[in-house]
């Protein structure tokens, strides 16, 4: 991979309820590489959405950062002034969510919308931006792109919808894009057509992305690297292919082992993860999946796992993994 | 194979939906939900039914637990015609027969009560058990079998998580012992770990109480992992069904083809090619002449612009709305 | 692997614990107790709730007794600390029995307003079609109609005193109930939890009482504070005009008509009542944003 265009080190973000503190995200540090896409694989409560929204400071008031650096290109995007996140926002970094009928204005046409961002970000004039719009919703394969631009956002469907938000996504030339859930909410044949617009985006324009899902499958086929997030902590970052051919922490394992594939065997009980994900506001002060771990031993309850690097390019955060006997994953499903 | 009873059977059912026009002066039109379904249900298996947005699958799930009523065509249940409204007690005997679990764990649950006043409920509206102390039994028996912790009888729904809201889901279903349950995406909503206990506990109650299952997914892993046999929908049409296994090891229709191709890979290594359907589904508003597929089809000919074809059973349990296989 | 049970941070009884603590910090009570004007509010409308009941106690003098020799004596006046009116009435004896006759009116007026409005709202939301159209069609006559001459006309056709004030009041509340209670039932029946009381087998009576009308409850007492304190304005309104509660039985409304007159000579008689009344319907007002803001949705996760 070429160079680094987003750091984040030892971000913690906690939410600050009446009943406590919800430690959300808590101490997480990766980095992104011009061109790579890295996914960010996680459940409820795992801090991928939250993480995703501070990565473009996009926080809701009773969260706050309150530790740790983000870095775009070097520069540090939390002390920003007003002015550079604008520009930060709408031009080096985008964001797709995973609601696209949500995501848009729905008062306003489609194409004023696309040139708004146009006139604000890039300071071109309305004909100018009529043109690069219409040049940007053709780009990502929408038909007839002169008729959609004066549309209403209630008159496309859900993948047209994403497709837009893409196509505003480029026009600025974002740099990064992170994607938080973008095809949750679409059919899966839509799916695979923006999945692999994306990708071929990527190629066109070196272009970052951060993507976020609890679809391994998706993983599979879009991302480089990839983090597994656990109750507001990384528990494990690896290659794409080192994850899927050799994956080391327990909670990946239960993880893998719970998604059906087609490749399963029907009609069997799949091995699952017993209990559920803890409450944020008691996290923090051991590992957070001992009480769900069926190897966890008393010392995973007294500290912290530290996300240690335990084969080239591959990071866990586990108490046993890091001792001296390697666990040895039990076999599961059909591995074919 | 033991010939089995067919607990449910569609027959040839239609549902179509009246929407106001947008311009003023046009006469209001037909969305054609479901179009000619017919379905046979055996008692004890899985059927999946799967299909993306606007294919008819919860209408479909819908319309069998009386939620909707058909435009035209027929349900018929244990060899009876299906009727929610029937005198004498029949209509609501049939209830305790056919219940449904919803998809979204928060809103099928009424905020203000407590997790055991909704499982005894059904227990109190069929008055099936009338003695108050016998009901919180019950109740206790049902939490444990979905795996909830008795002692939460007390708590409101807001206090339980997603999945625990699907198994208080489950457990009010089952208090009235049904045959047939309609599951319209379970487990959608849910985590992926938590979608396997939960998927989990459906193949447990199968087995112990017998149950039959209409499971309506658009996860085709899902579906696969948990049904007998699978029917395939698009656009208010089933166009394939037929075992488990078949779909997957031998798909015949364009379309399933296709859906299975945009299936993500199950691994890194995998390649794999997506068949890609021209365009977007068509409305399903107005008149629905020829095959559903006929505008996206990689293999669309001229009669299939005009005729629809209807299922026709290729190889034994394996049937195709196509005009590919049909000589 | 053997299951061992461990105790540590975010153990089970952690979790219940967590829980319980949730359910207390979240409650009802202490979410509005955190919001301080509604606190406040609250602190004044028992205030008056506690003048009206203990007006008894607290009256220095009997409110009707009349003393021609000491007619509109200034406040902190011997013996009348808040001064007398115009047939020498002591106005702080006045004011506490007067505050009890604005209780009574403005939440019985609510009340039998809410009850009817609520019923009506159930049936019109739930039924839909023509029933709701009939329905409906009645309370926008009903709103059509100003409410003083509303007022006026039953007041005038059956009578002063309280019973026919509440109920003059409480008519005009009706429609605003019941469309307020329609909304909520409407948008309520189509949610999941209906449908599934529907396939469960439960009647229609059984899904609008037990499940719809509680699930109003937050709107209709947020809705029915409001009511409360326009309708100690209603009253004070219909005793202004002579209509209300008659004197010599003293009401804040009427007691500010008889200070009308002699606002160069007496100011302190409508300007007291005057007072009394401003501060109750904010006290009301307070109380009723600060139930609102409680009564969020449930939260999902």
């Amino acid at each position: 991979m070429d160079e680094l265009i987003l750091e984040v080190n030892n971000l913690k973000t906690y939410f600050f309820l009446a009943s406590g503190v919800a430690k959300a995200v808590d101490g997480v540090s990766f980095q992104l590489h011009k061109g790579e896409t890295l996914g960010v694989v996680g459940e409820s409560g795992s801090g991928k959405s939250v993480m995703s929204k501070c990565v473009i400071r996009l926080l809701e008031k009773v969260g706050r950062i309150v530790e740790g650096e983000i870095k775009f290109e070097g520069r540090d995007v939390l002390s920003f002034s007003e002015k550079e996140l604008m520009a930060y926002r709408g031009q080096d970094v985008s964001m797709i969510f995973q609601d696209p009928m949500t995501s848009l204005d729905p008062v306003f046409r489609v194409g004023d919308q696309m040139m708004e961002n146009l006139r604000i970000h890039r300071g071109l004039d309305k004909a100018e931006a009529r043109k690069v719009a219409i040049e940007a919703l053709r780009s990502v394969g929408i038909p007839n792109p002169e008729a959609r631009f004066e549309a209403y956002p209630f008159e496309l469907s859900g993948g047209m919808c994403q497709r837009v938000i893409i196509a505003m996504a480029l026009c600025c030339n974002a740099k990064v894009i992170v994607a938080d859930e973008p095809t949750t909410a679409l059919d899966v044949t839509v799916q695979a057509q923006v999945l692999r617009l994306l990708k071929n985006l990527q190629k066109e324009t070196g272009m970052a992305l951060m993507l976020i899902t609890h679809n391994l499958g998706v993983v599979w086929d879009m991302c480089d690297r990839v983090m597994v997030m656990y109750a507001g902590k990384i528990v494990e970052m690896a290659s794409v292919k080192d994850l899927y051919g050799s994956p080391m922490h327990p909670y990946t394992w239960g993880l893998l082992d719970s998604m059906p594939s087609l490749s399963t065997e029907r009609k069997t009980a799949l091995k699952t993860i017993a209990g559920t994900p803890p409450d944020l506001r008691l996290t923090g002060k051991c590992c957070n999946f001992y009480n769900r771990c069926p190897y966890a031993q008393t010392i995973c309850t007294e500290c912290v796992p530290e996300l240690k690097e335990l084969a080239p390019g591959h990071l866990v955060a586990c108490h046993r993994q890091n001792g001296v006997e390697r666990l040895e994953r039990e076999e599961g499903s059909d591995r074919g | 194979m033991a010939e089995q009873e067919v607990l449910l059977e569609v027959r040839d059912l239609c549902k179509n939906f009246k929407v106001r026009s947008r311009k003023i002066g046009e006469s209001a039109q037909l969305l054609h939900a479901l179009s000619h379904v017919n379905l046979k249900v055996y008692r004890g298996e899985t059927l999946g039914v799967i299909g993306e947005s606007g294919c008819g699958k919860s209408t479909l799930g819908r319309c069998i637990v009386g939620l909707h009523t058909p435009s035209s065509g027929q349900l018929v249940f244990e060899g009876k015609p299906l009727n929610f409204k029937a005198g004498g007690g029949q209509g609501k005997a049939l209830r305790r027969k056919i219940q449904m679990i919803f998809q979204d764990p928060y809103s099928s649950l009424d905020p203000r009560k407590t997790c055991g006043k909704i499982v005894e409920e059904p227990m109190i509206i069929h008055k099936t058990v009338t003695d108050s102390a016998q009901r919180q039994e019950r109740v206790r028996e049902l939490m444990s079998v979905v795996g909830l912790d008795a002692q939460h009888v007390h708590r409101f729904p807001h206090e339980f998580s997603g999945g625990q809201r699907q198994r208080i889901n489950i457990a009010r279903a089952l208090s009235l012992n049904p045959d047939l349950l309609v599951c319209d995406e379970p487990v959608s909503a849910l985590d992926v770990s938590i979608q396997a206990q939960v998927l989990n506990l459906f193949g447990r109650l199968q087995e112990e109480f017998g149950l039959t299952y209409v499971f309506i997914s658009h996860d085709l892993s899902v579906i696969k992992h948990i049904s007998d046999r699978i029917a395939i929908m698009y656009l208010g049409q089933v166009v394939e069904l037929c075992g488990a296994e078949g779909i997957y090891d031998n798909p015949l229709h364009p379309y399933t083809r296709a859906l299975l191709s945009a299936v993500p890979p199950s691994s890194p290594f995998e390649e794999k090619k997506t068949i890609e359907l021209k365009g977007d589904i068509p409305s399903p508003i107005g008149d629905q002449v020829g095959c559903p597929l006929a505008s996206r089809c990689p293999h669309c000919t001229d009669r299939c612009r005009q005729e629809c074809p209807s299922l026709k059973e290729q190889e034994p349990g394996h049937q195709v709305a196509c005009f590919l296989y049909e000589s | 692997m053997e299951e061992k049970v461990l105790n540590g941070s975010i153990s089970k009884e952690a979790q219940a614990a967590m829980i319980r603590k949730e359910r207390t910090a979240n409650n009802a009570w202490h979410k509005f107790c955190r919001n301080k004007s509604a606190v406040v509010g609250l602190i004044i409308i028992s205030l008056m709730i506690l003048m009206g009941v203990l007006a008894p106690v607290l009256s220095p003098h009997d409110p009707n007794q009349i003393n021609v020799l000491q007619t509109y004596l200034p406040p902190f006046s011997e013996g009348h600390i808040l001064g007398t009116d115009d047939l020498g009435r002591d106005l702080l004896s006045r004011l506490l029995y007067g505050a009890r006759m604005s209780i009574v009116v403005a939440i019985g007026a609510t009340v039998l307003g809410g009850v009817v409005g609520i019923l009506l709202g159930l049936i019109s939301g739930y039924a839909g079609g023509v029933v709701d159209a009939v329905i409906m069609r009645i309370m926008d006559g009903m709103f059509a109609f100003p409410f003083i001459l509303l007022s006026i006309l039953l007041v005038t056709i059956l009578g002063s005193g309280v019973f026919n004030v509440i109920l003059a009041i409480g008519i005009g509340n009706v429609p605003r109930f019941a469309r307020v209670v329609r909304s909520k039932v409407m948008v309520t029946k189509n949610e999941e939890f209906c449908n599934a009381e529907r396939i469960l087998g439960a009647s229609s009576l059984r899904i609008m009482f037990s499940h719809i009308l509680p699930n109003t409850v937050s709107e209709v007492v947020v809705y029915a504070t409001l009511c409360v304190g326009s309708a100690i304005i209603s009253e004070a309104s219909l005793s202004f005009l002579g209509l209300g509660i008659l004197i010599p039985t003293p009401s804040w409304g009427n007691i500010l008509r008889g200070g009308r007159g002699c606002l160069t000579t007496a100011p302190h008689i409508a300007t007291i009542s005057g007072l009394l009344i401003f501060i109750a319907v904010i006290g009301f007002n307070l109380v009723g944003d600060g139930i609102r803001d409680v009564m969020d949705p449930k939260m999902k996760k």
